[in-house]
């Protein structure tokens, strides 16, 4: 572990209502690390994901970002500092194409104003041709799948698997230094989702980026991660690799119940 | 770093790499199956598709410019130029609505504060004569931060409140021009019901535009202009960040866009060209009142845009050449043979578009007039009064139509009332019958309908027109819910 955390999360606490949905979460990832976020349904992973981009704002602690408190910050501030997320539930932008969906993104880091691109003066162009080759290699770094034609498709004509890899590309053109996938896997089959675990790998050692991951396969955990944390009701229950927490008697209790846990 | 742990991947098979069912390619050509039109339609929607941007403003300018050559005075008033008014307002809702998604249906008050602010500038309401090239920056900024600050509602309303909130507004513009007209330098600001007068013409640079067809060009010159300004901005970050806020804020905003500065911005934007719109607005017709910018034309601007396809600046441009046409042809000074001749297309059209293959056309359209002239001469055997009334209006159908449909004379005023009864329980009963029973009694129907149209809706043109109007829509929303250009939307998938 180094010295600081790329990514801090310290005795952070979310409640809605009554119900503590988060509750003193203390979190870290270091820079280049593969941390893998399991648990339950309901465990409050994702909520932990709206913390930390700020689409929540915590009731109490600390969300620092090398070193930063970004606590309070818009949600688009947040993602320029170096945060980006994938959806659960894919939230791409469908009636866009694949390239726009990926040119888009890319407002936070362009500077044109509304005047230089009506009249296309020098820097809008410059940055429009800059904002093409990103996408395009952003694009690239999943093979075949999302370049050649499918550039100019609406996204709503990709299957379910790639609309999966536009949003992990969409992430990646926002030029994060931490990614934050929500559960990458889901609805995917076996092929799809061994692709997935080598796509994963492959962003940490190509693309360099950090990685916290939500994810319910535990043949995706088991292969990718350096580190597990578990948590239930908004709990760290566990934390350590893979094959420590997957045999931690909490964990296997919060997954099967305490009677079979027991049995066990 | 090491990344042993990753099993190798299996070998894809090629047959992953060919279409198949629920992949990609299927699915892109699904999509394009559905979106393909036979057909004249399908031509020419091709057509247009086939034509990159800059061909289709040159198409478009050339045409327009070659409008004054032969046109009257009055009909390039009535059509060249409200077309193009139509056009540019409904360029600046395209901004509001079609890109950044907001629902505003405030946005004729930009229209005429833009207008008003105008005729406060330059007539002798205050005595200000400013030059246009001065008034004219100057409303239009000050339209866009109307615009900004009533934006600044869209930070915190979403949806249907944003859109009773801009609404209100509107009306409140309304009002307060119409009636509220405060006193301002020993005079009413508005001129109440009166509104403003002899507003000076626009004047550039000592170059005054007093023609109609100064005033053509320049209106033309300004939608081009704005055409293309449009076209790069939606080509641009800005425009792709209102795109994607429309589709989805909450994504927008993790994605380093800020969504509510951009909805200000498209609220600013969209109010700015509203404002210039209505400076020419004023100038042109030297005269405002509160009317012009009530709810009529509200519905007018937006029936523009979702007409042309939400998002597409071609589509706002043919839709306002299509609306403001149709209601042009169709206004209660033209004769009433216009709106004939429109209700006989849209009969005819309907039908060529629901009944396939062409010989159960054939066979509709065929029996409808050996039926009609059957009944007419039955009729006119057994009670010659029933058959003998005049047709209204001469024109060439006016000829066909007397030996075609029943018309009785005036003693039996009620007759209209009560085939208008029996088409309607016809249509109820068209509803529940399948198969061959459909297109039998399809030829009763639209005979029935001829005969309504001829005994009841010719005589009111105020009402004909609507009635026309609204069928028009209804029409082209079944067949195309995107707008003639828009691209298909899918919502949730």
């Amino acid at each position: 572990m180094s010295e600081r955390s790329l990514l801090e999360l310290r005795a952070v606490e979310k409640a809605f209502g009554g119900l503590a949905v988060v509750s003193d979460l203390d979190l870290h990832v270091d820079e280049g690390e593969i941390v893998s976020v399991i648990g339950p349904n309901g465990a409050g992973k994702t909520t932990v994901f709206n913390l930390i981009t700020g689409i929540y704002r915590p009731d109490g602690g600390d969300i620092l970002l090398d070193g930063v408190n970004v606590v309070g910050l818009a949600p688009h501030v947040i993602t320029r500092r170096g945060i980006a997320r994938t959806f659960q539930t894919l939230r791409l932008f469908l009636n866009m194409t694949v390239k726009e969906n990926v040119m888009a993104v890319q407002y936070g880091r362009t500077n044109a104003t509304v005047v230089e691109s009506i009249f296309r003066l020098p820097r809008a162009r410059r940055e429009e041709r800059e904002m093409n080759r990103l996408a395009e290699e952003k694009l690239a770094f999943f093979g075949q799948r999302l370049i050649g034609y499918r550039w100019d498709q609406p996204a709503y004509s990709l299957s379910y698997a790639n609309r999966r890899r536009l949003e992990i590309a969409r992430a990646t053109a926002t030029q994060p230094r931490i990614l934050l996938l929500d559960e990458p896997a889901a609805g995917m089959n076996p092929v799809e989702t061994h692709e997935m675990t080598e796509l994963i790998g492959k962003l940490r050692d190509e693309g360099g980026y950090t990685i916290l991951v939500i994810e319910h396969d535990m043949h995706v955990v088991e292969g990718i991660s350096d580190r597990v944390v578990a948590l239930d009701h908004g709990v760290k229950i566990a934390e350590g690799s893979f094959d420590t927490v997957a045999t931690d008697p909490r964990v296997v209790e919060a997954y099967l119940g305490l009677r079979r846990a027991k049995k066990k | 770093m090491d990344s042993g742990n990753i099993p190798d991947l299996p070998v894809p098979p090629d047959a992953r790499d060919r279409p198949r069912v629920g992949v990609d390619e299927w699915v892109a050509q699904v999509e394009h199956r559905r979106a393909r039109y036979s057909g004249l339609a399908g031509l020419a929607y091709r057509g247009i598709s086939f034509i990159p941007p800059p061909g289709r403003l040159a198409l478009f300018a050339a045409f327009a410019a070659t409008l004054p050559l032969w046109m009257g005075r009055g009909d390039l008033f009535t059509y060249g130029i409200f077309t193009l008014l139509y056009a540019l307002l409904g360029l600046g809702l395209n901004v509001v609505v079609g890109y950044a998604g907001l629902l505003d249906l405030g946005y004729v008050a930009f229209f005429g504060f833009g207008a008003y602010f105008y005729a406060e500038l330059s007539s002798p309401q205050y005595g200000i004569h400013w030059s246009s090239a001065a008034a004219i920056p100057v409303v239009v900024v000050a339209t866009a931060l109307l615009g900004l600050v009533l934006g600044i509602s869209s930070r915190r309303l979403l949806g249907d409140y944003l859109a009773i909130v801009t609404l209100f507004f509107g009306q409140a513009f309304v009002v307060f021009v119409n009636v509220g007209n405060p006193t301002v330098g020993g005079k009413g600001l508005s001129g109440g019901p009166n509104g403003i007068a002899d507003i000076d013409p626009l004047d550039l640079f000592g170059y005054e535009l007093t023609t109609r067809n100064q005033q053509y060009y320049f209106l033309l010159l300004s939608v081009v202009v704005a055409l293309v300004g449009l076209h790069t901005l939606s080509e641009s970050r800005t425009g792709r960040a209102w795109r994607a806020l429309r589709e989805d804020p909450l994504a927008a905003e993790t994605m380093t866009i800020p969504v509510k500065r951009l909805k200000l911005m498209a609220f600013a934007f969209g109010a700015g060209i509203a404002g210039f719109a209505g400076c020419i607005f004023a100038s042109v017709l030297t005269a405002v009142t509160a009317g012009n910018f009530d709810l009529p034309l509200l519905i007018t601007i937006y029936a523009v845009v979702i007409l042309g396809g939400l998002g597409s600046i071609t589509g706002v441009v043919l839709g306002a050449i299509v609306i403001n046409v149709s209601f042009q042809f169709l206004a209660p000074e033209n004769p009433q043979n216009n709106a004939r001749i429109l209700f006989y297309a849209v009969l005819l059209l309907l039908l060529i578009l629901s009944l396939r293959p062409w010989w159960r056309l054939g066979a509709v359209v065929g029996g409808v007039v050996g039926f009609g002239i059957l009944t007419r001469l039955i009729v006119e055997a057994v009670a010659p009064s029933w058959a003998g009334g005049p047709v209204v209006e001469g024109g060439r159908l006016a000829g066909a139509i007397k030996e075609w449909v029943v018309i009785p004379t005036p003693a039996h005023d009620r007759f209209g009332n009560w085939a208008y009864v029996c088409l309607v329980v016809a249509i109820l009963i068209l509803t529940l019958v399948q198969g061959w029973m459909r297109t039998a009694l399809l030829v009763p129907i639209v005979y029935l309908a001829a005969v309504v149209w001829e005994n009841s809706f010719v005589e009111q043109p105020a009402v004909a027109r609507w009635i026309l109007f609204g069928s028009l829509l209804i029409g082209l929303m079944t067949l195309r819910p995107q707008g003639l250009l828009g691209t298909p939307r899918v919502e949730v998938v």
